[in-house]
């Protein structure tokens, strides 16, 4: 038998780390050119302010050859819009809507979050209730809002009751996914490395389902908002907090068609402008971390 | 885990076993039937010195895999008994499976950290792991961020973390560039007489196998039986393209396939 000896290890010892280095750095390849931040922002702004135009110009087409009562200008909109600004209404309005929104959301969260841990690693209950989420979740829930205001009243717990049937199953669906998509090896190697039981959860199966997971959330954010409008917008009363769908009821009540389209405008811009700002971001850095994306996402 | 007195008399071993005692890994009569499938490993009878190097040779369906496992501690054998006294042992897979949320350098630590060495430690363990799998300087990058061969390191290191005198290798160059590959039989090989830990290689690459290993043992393929074993006394460290390497591998690789060709025979006779 060979008996480890010192000397000609230590000779090639040199040789193989450069070989090593050159072999990683060949394989590696030369840095990337980064894009320069100004063509970086012009490739991703320049799309979307073009549709913005085209869409516009397609309204004002429209507006010039069909009957102008029915449809507004552009301009028109954007006069409505400049007084219900300049008077608060309107920011008043996504403020109260989005409090609402995150509350119920963050409520949403909190409930569904545990249950979907459970629904994932519970075969039993999970083949017993995840065919009746899957259906919840193709349930519009705005047909939750005749239910909740028998059950409770005009109020505000008609509207958050909504909230949560709306957005608890995406949530639910998105952790169990993420937890499904965790790769077997990575399980195998925690118990190799002796973790068992929630030390497993903790440093492998939740870290593993994470991005599985910020993708529930985002839908289930799309989720909450869109029920929290078909509640706002049936469920008025002056007893509580006026929000964009009470302010799109009342511009219809009172034929302010303008108004109507400067309602509309206002969720979709609150609804984009907290996926944009908060959980895209979050999804693209989770995942760039783990090179799932590349660097211009 | 078997008490050690139970085993008494395993496979013949040209190898220097320092009596069943000291042994680092045996297997003692070991069969693996899942459920009331067919049977995986029949009577597998093995021992392992301290410090050994041993390469498992086989083609599919020898069980190689099944008996990692059994080694691990990640499965239980039907019949017969595994004994690894001491520490629970070492995997590592053909994938380097490193946990892309983590840093080298935190894939590293959370093996220590699941070890249970203190805080301050892991650090500088760490670096002294990535260190001897030539990585310094490379800690703070994240998996996809690596070559293919940097990540088999990161995750030898890792293994190597766990402290454990037995590290088991489940094809872990398989699925490297020629290159790379010899390059990581060279590493393993310094690591091993740095170290003194033993190895137990799984393979179906018999040069790989004549390459690495102090003792080469032939599986026969369903079931899994120890067929052959081969003492290799060529100094290391090893050139896979040398004469001694080749020589053996011809033979050895002869004995693998007429080992296949049973099977041949065995199909032919059921159709």
């Amino acid at each position: 038998m060979s008996a480890p000896t010192a000397g000609p290890v230590i000779e090639t010892s040199r040789a193989g780390a450069d070989l090593s280095a050159g072999l990683d750095a060949l394989e590696l390849g030369p840095a990337e050119p980064r894009t320069p931040p100004l063509k970086r922002v012009l490739e991703s702004v320049l799309p979307p302010l073009f549709a913005l135009g085209f869409l516009l110009a397609v309204w004002q087409l429209v507006e010039v050859t069909r009957d102008p009562e029915t449809l507004p200008s552009p301009t028109e909109v954007w006069d409505s819009l400049r007084d219900s600004v300049s008077d608060g209404r309107v920011q008043e309005a996504v403020v109260t809507s989005l409090e609402r929104g995150a509350l119920g959301f963050l409520a949403s969260v909190a409930i569904a979050t545990p249950l979907g841990l459970l629904l994932a690693q519970v075969r039993f209950l999970r083949r017993a209730f995840q065919p009746i989420i899957s259906g919840l979740m193709s349930l519009p829930s705005v047909a939750w809002v005749p239910a909740a205001i028998l059950w409770f009243s005009l109020s505000e717990g008609t509207i958050y009751f909504v909230i949560l049937m709306g957005a608890i199953p995406s949530i639910v669906n998105g952790t169990i996914s993420g937890i499904d998509q965790v790769p077997p090896l990575f399980t195998r190697v925690g118990h190799v490395l002796g973790a068992r039981g929630l030390t497993l959860a903790r440093h492998v199966l939740l870290p593993a389902a994470l991005p599985g997971y910020i993708g529930g959330l985002k839908q289930g954010w799309a989720f909450s908002w869109r029920s929290l409008m078909a509640a706002e917008l049936i469920v008025n009363s002056s007893t509580f907090g006026f929000g964009l769908g009470q302010l799109l009821d009342q511009s219809r009540q009172l034929f302010d068609i303008p108004g109507v389209l400067v309602g509309i405008l206002a969720i979709l811009v609150v609804g984009l402008a907290v996926d944009l700002l908060l959980f895209s971001p979050l999804e693209r850095a989770v995942l760039k971390r783990r090179g799932l994306v590349g660097a211009k996402g | 885990m078997a008490s050690m007195k139970s085993l008494r008399g395993t496979a013949p071993s040209p190898a220097p076993v320092a009596g069943d005692g000291g042994a680092a890994v045996v297997l003692d009569g070991v069969t693996k039937r899942f459920g009331r499938g067919p049977i995986v490993l029949d009577d597998v009878s093995l021992s392992v010195a301290p410090g050994e190097f041993v390469c498992l040779l086989g083609a599919s369906g020898c069980g190689k895999s099944t008996l990692l496992n059994l080694v691990a501690g990640l499965d239980r054998p039907t019949r017969g008994a595994v004994a690894v006294p001491g520490h629970r042992p070492s995997l590592m897979f053909q994938e380097p499976a490193l946990f892309p949320w983590l840093t080298s350098a935190q894939n590293i630590e959370l093996a220590l950290r699941l070890r249970g060495v203190g805080k301050a430690e892991r650090r500088t363990e760490a670096e002294r792991l990535l260190e001897l799998v030539r990585l310094e300087g490379s800690g703070g990058k994240r998996p996809h961020e690596l070559s293919g061969g940097m990540r088999q390191r990161v995750a030898l290191a890792r293994a190597l973390a766990q402290d454990s005198r037995v590290l088991l290798m489940d094809e872990p160059f398989a699925a490297l560039d020629a290159i790379t590959r010899d390059l990581l039989h060279d590493e393993l090989t310094r690591i091993w007489q740095e170290l003194g830990s033993t190895i137990v290689f799984v393979t179906h690459n018999v040069r790989e196998a004549v390459r690495l290993g102090q003792r080469v043992v032939l599986l026969s393929s369903r079931p899994g039986r120890v067929a052959k074993e081969y003492a290799i006394d060529i100094k290391q460290p090893r050139r896979i393209e040398s004469p001694d390497v080749s020589a053996l591998s011809v033979r050895i690789t002869d004995d693998l396939s007429a080992e296949i060709r049973k099977h041949a025979t065995l199909r032919a006779r059921a159709s």
